[in-house]
């Protein structure tokens, strides 16, 4: 396995184990008995800002421990740049990723087109951005199978 | 077996270099080995850039590194059929 792949894997796993975290977090936290707060848009706003920053720093931090244990098992040095193959990859999965998150953001438009609760629209955004990142990933481990 | 559009001989030149390895061309043209190893197996086509660099390393010219086949060229079979 290429370390790209396994860079991708450990995104994929990291990616699940940050929102599964943050989602139980914030319903023993916040929402638990007190259902109402899923229709504030204040929640829901706060929820959001603090989720996309603490997402990113933790995957930088996921991504150093596993280049040290990865190091450490293999002997292997991550990759010093990406080449032309490798920004090829990045962009294809990209576009992937921008379709999918496009799709989910149609779907939450949809949902308060026809008057659903405005938590589903922001469970939906959630949803999208999360799914999205993990296929995009799936696409580059794909490509890098297959060699293009 | 079908021959892909584009075949090349960097396996064949880089025996005749010295045996060089694909880490070593990879070096030289500023590319991962996986890349290497994905041209070889064309599984994947350089940039004309990267194409001229390596015909460069071999002191050759690019028509000597990759081969064009143009009987296997959907698009100009297609076009052929378009045309007639």
């Amino acid at each position: 396995m290429s370390h790209q792949e396994k860079q991708s894997w450990v995104s994929i796993i990291s990616s699940i184990v940050i929102i599964a975290a943050y989602s139980l977090y914030i319903y023993y936290n916040q929402v638990e008995g007190n259902a109402d707060i899923l229709n504030n848009f204040k929640f829901w706003g706060k929820s959001f800002i603090i989720l996309i920053p603490v997402a990113i720093i933790a995957q930088i931090i996921i991504h150093i421990i596993f280049a040290i244990i990865n190091k450490i098992i293999t002997n292997e040095d991550m990759p010093e740049f990406s080449d032309e193959r490798d920004k090829l990859f990045e962009l294809k999965s990209t576009r992937i990723t921008h379709w999918i998150f496009i799709v989910g953001f149609m779907l939450a438009m949809g949902s308060q087109a026809i008057e659903m609760q405005p938590s589903v629209m922001f469970i939906v955004l959630i949803f999208s951005g999360f799914v999205s990142g993990i296929t995009g990933e799936l696409v580059k481990i794909m490509y890098y199978r297959r060699g293009f | 077996m079908t021959k892909a559009i584009i075949s090349n001989s960097i396996r064949k030149l880089r025996f005749m270099a010295d045996e060089m390895t694909q880490q070593e061309l990879a070096d030289k043209t500023g590319v991962t080995r996986q890349t290497i190893v994905a041209i070889e197996n064309g599984k994947y086509f350089p940039s004309l850039e990267l194409a001229f660099r390596i015909a460069h390393i071999f002191n050759i010219s690019l028509n000597d590194v990759f081969e064009y086949n143009p009987e296997n060229d959907k698009v100009l079979i297609k076009s052929k059929k378009t045309t007639k």
